[in-house]
């Protein structure tokens, strides 16, 4: 789970699964599609670059560029960017990077994919768009998340998407290696009433 | 988020200080150490600027003369998008016979969020945390601390430790040996070096003359000699105090030709260090008394490293005293 979720929440919160709403083998297909979609997309891979958002997307950036050079036989520059220093909760909750930002090239002219685990309120890409901005002018910036939970709170929306999951907003959807779960944040202390 | 929690954070978090290294611990200190990993990754950036303090207002006042502490903390906040304002004791109404508790007020009711103080008398920087309602950053308080520049030496440090090892964590000081040498009495460098070190595992040794040594140890985690030589051929790193003449009221020193020949680094000195040794000197230096010219620059001296790692761990500092917001 990503850690950077982990730190915008209430402090001690634990994640207590409910279901398991994607295996390993559907998020593997999903990120494949995702690959190919993206192949499409840009015709060829020319001028494409992957970044990974710290710390969720960052694992899901990496499968994905290997996918693509797979596909492509060429391979796909990657990156990653923590948005910490970016976000507009600065101040309101404990706010910490978590990894540095590793962007090795420049991004001005680029068609950057943004790969993200989960997308929600939309505050996180908003954040990573003025991240990319101050590095270099993009040509273009495309957002794959494997998981669209709603709940939008701003005019983002995702251009690759491994599953539209309808979800309650006091919920919470975790991606890890061994698939999609949707369950509760949960205070240690009632963490066993919840089991 | 519930309307309860959201009145729940928007309630102004109490101020938080940085007074002393033992504000921190050593829990504290690695997270500035971790902090200051990304800020150094910010300041390589073509523009080497984010916007994580917008809004913010970071007030200096420096009622003693300084030019590398208050630019650096400026830079600082200013790479963080937070506004500055400056205060210097000579140009302001200090000299007109104002108080420091009046001049501090007045700056807190402009509407800051944090003041860097640097003042002449030990401890000035607690009692104004108990006058304004801005976080309180100490910059140098007399002969007791200067906190910041003991974060800056253990970051300037272990990143120069990581380099050679070619890893990527940035581990803590255990198994080295620091000798700090020079004024210990006085120095308030000293004082907070001794502490960062000692709480990320360095053995410390001091080296001065008697004169120039505390009046009691007691309590202190090092070790003390007054024979540089006979400690140098086990140090891993060489810090350097200058020899501050402003603060020398009574005669402590023969003269400043005999200081430079017993505890100065002279080339005999520094060959006499093991070849891996690291030179420091929190500046500025004064060439010929503490060090020799020629030492100074030797690639083993880290004095400019510690310049430029100065701004990347203040601006550490000051996110983590005004950016991170409890819950």
């Amino acid at each position: 789970m990503a850690d950077r979720e982990r730190t915008a929440r209430p402090a001690g919160r634990v994640f207590i699964a409910r279901a398991q709403v994607m295996d390993a083998d559907e998020v593997r297909r999903a990120l494949m599609r995702i690959a190919h979609e993206i192949v499409e997309r840009n015709r060829g891979l020319a001028d494409v670059v992957v970044v990974g958002l710290q710390t969720g997307g960052v694992p899901l950036a990496v499968k994905l560029a290997s996918m693509l050079a797979e596909i492509e036989g060429a391979d796909v520059p990657l990156g990653s960017i923590d948005v910490a220093f970016y976000r507009d909760d600065i101040g309101l909750r404990p706010v910490h990077p978590e990894v540095v930002t590793d962007l090795p090239f420049d991004i001005t002219g680029r068609v950057v994919v943004l790969v993200d685990d989960v997308l929600f309120t939309g505050r996180t890409v908003r954040a990573a768009l003025e991240a990319l901005a101050a590095r270099g002018r993009a040509a273009e910036v495309q957002l794959a998340v494997m998981v669209d939970r709603g709940h939008r709170e701003l005019p983002i929306r995702p251009d690759f998407v491994g599953k539209n999951l309808p979800t309650r907003r006091d919920e919470s959807v975790e991606v890890s290696d061994e698939g999609v779960s949707i369950g509760d944040l949960v205070a240690p202390e009632l963490e066993r009433g919840a089991r | 988020m519930t309307l309860d929690e959201l009145l729940e954070v928007r309630r102004a978090p109490a101020a938080r200080h940085l007074l002393s290294i033992n504000d921190l611990g050593r829990e504290g200190i690695l997270e500035i150490m971790h902090l200051s990993d990304a800020f150094a990754e910010v300041s390589e950036r073509p523009i080497p600027k984010v916007p994580a303090l917008r809004g913010r207002t970071v007030a200096t006042v420096f009622m003693e003369p300084s030019t590398r502490t208050r630019l650096s903390f400026e830079t600082a906040a200013k790479r963080l998008s937070a506004d500055t304002m400056t205060f210097t004791a000579s140009t302001s109404a200090t000299v007109k016979g104002e108080s420091l508790r009046d001049t501090v007020e007045t700056i807190d009711a402009m509407g800051i969020d944090a003041m860097v103080i640097r003042h002449h008398a030990s401890g000035a920087p607690a009692r104004v945390t108990e006058w304004i309602g801005a976080s309180v950053i100490n910059a140098g308080d007399g002969t007791h601390e200067h906190p910041t520049q003991a974060l800056l030496d253990s970051y300037t440090i272990l990143e120069t430790l990581r380099e050679r090892r070619g890893g990527e964590a940035l581990g803590d000081l255990s198994g080295l040996r620091i000798a700090i040498v020079g004024d210990i009495k006085h120095s308030r460098v000293a004082r907070s070096d001794v502490l960062a070190f000692a709480a990320l595992g360095a053995k410390v040794v001091l080296v001065a003359p008697p004169t120039l040594m505390p009046a009691s140890l007691e309590g202190w985690p090092v070790e003390a000699t007054g024979d540089f030589d006979a400690a140098l051929g086990e140090l891993d790193v060489v810090y350097l105090l200058r020899i501050q003449a402003e603060r020398l009221g009574e005669v402590l020193l023969p003269s400043l030709d005999e200081y430079h020949w017993r505890y100065g680094l002279t080339r005999a000195r520094a060959s006499a260090l093991r070849k891996d040794a690291l030179i420091m000197h929190p500046g500025p230096m004064i060439r010929g008394v503490e060090i020799s010219p020629d030492v100074a620059d030797l690639p083993a001296s880290l004095v400019t490293r510690q310049v430029h790692n100065g701004v990347v761990v203040r601006m550490a500092v000051l996110f983590h005293l005004l950016g991170s917001g409890e819950i």
